[in-house]
């Protein structure tokens, strides 16, 4: 009787301990002041945005809704200020929800966080001014390479070691490639050949320093 | 016995244990960061550093920041192993 009292004593502790190491997990390397409600308000900005941008640019004739060179300067001022709204709204949310929780907003995980949400935000800027400038096609081995390193620097969070650096990589040569698409082949090889074999090699040395 | 062998002693604390899972999955954490997210005092943050530092669980790099000193703190490989081990009959001794 007394040793069944003790190892269910000794249980709950141990409960507990797995309860504590789980939240000092994901307290410790993710960003939590995030609100769901910044998402939502971003969604309606773009649908009001996108509302008034279809009456004014839109409403005389069947017009395509695209990018030309009439209204590229009216729709980009209705890009830049749905993409500001939605930044100041998710600011402000995720610093009043980080008051409440009595957390700091900046702080490691914060700049985790937006560090890897602009990765791919500003290379698919770059990718769409480059198209928007050489009206080319012919972008597919850049797409590849441009998605892949999205796709590793995003999958480097959940994962131990470097992967987000050859994102980097993949990311710097599948622009190269939008902008040098003659050359799209040999910037392929680059990028999915040499560049694994040389971030295969770093890794392989680092684990035996370790 | 058994599975009770691979419960670490050295884990058997509150103060270690949490800096063990804050290290296993942050590349590392410097001093000023373990203490906001462990909610403790800096001498008993230190010995406890020091404890796991002694048994080669953690490992630390000085450097400076603004001219101030900083000490990280990141987990060595014989620590991950340890910590996982322990992990892993912590869950075996919990009944499903």
């Amino acid at each position: 009787m007394w040793f069944k009292v003790l190892l269910n004593m000794e249980n709950k502790n141990y409960l507990n301990d797995i309860n504590e190491i789980r939240s000092l997990m994901n307290r410790s390397s993710r960003f939590i002041s995030l609100s769901g409600f910044s998402a939502i308000l971003a969604g309606i900005y773009a649908l009001v945005g996108g509302a008034i941008a279809y009456y004014f640019l839109f409403s005389n004739g069947n017009e395509r809704v695209f990018f030309n060179e009439n209204n590229y300067n009216t729709a980009s001022i209705f890009l830049i200020s749905i993409l500001i709204l939605s930044i100041a709204s998710a600011y402000l949310l995720s610093r009043k929800k980080a008051r409440e929780n009595h957390q700091k907003l900046w702080d490691g995980t914060a700049k985790r966080l937006l560090v890897n949400f602009l990765i791919p935000l500003i290379s698919g800027g770059l990718l769409i001014l480059i198209i928007f400038h050489n009206q080319h096609y012919g972008i597919t081995a850049s797409l590849m390479l441009i998605f892949y390193g999205l796709a590793l620097v995003n999958a480097a969070k959940y994962a131990v070691g470097n992967i987000h650096y050859l994102g980097y990589a993949e990311i710097v040569i599948g622009l190269l490639c939008a902008i040098y698409p003659e050359n799209g082949f040999w910037l392929w090889l680059l990028g999915f050949g040499i560049a694994h074999v040389v971030y295969g090699g770093i890794m392989v040395l680092k684990e035996k320093q370790a | 016995m058994g599975i009770i062998d691979n419960i670490n002693k050295l884990f058997d604390h509150r103060v270690r244990l949490g800096i063990m899972s804050i290290l296993v999955v942050n590349e590392n954490a410097d001093f000023s960061r373990l203490k906001e997210l462990l909610d403790v005092t800096d001498g008993n943050l230190a010995s406890h550093l020091k404890a796991l530092e002694k048994a080669e669980y953690i490992s630390t790099e000085k450097s400076f920041i603004d001219r101030k000193p900083n000490t990280s703190y990141q987990a060595t490989k014989k620590g991950r192993n340890e910590f996982k081990k322990h992990i892993d009959a912590l869950e075996k001794l919990i009944p499903k």
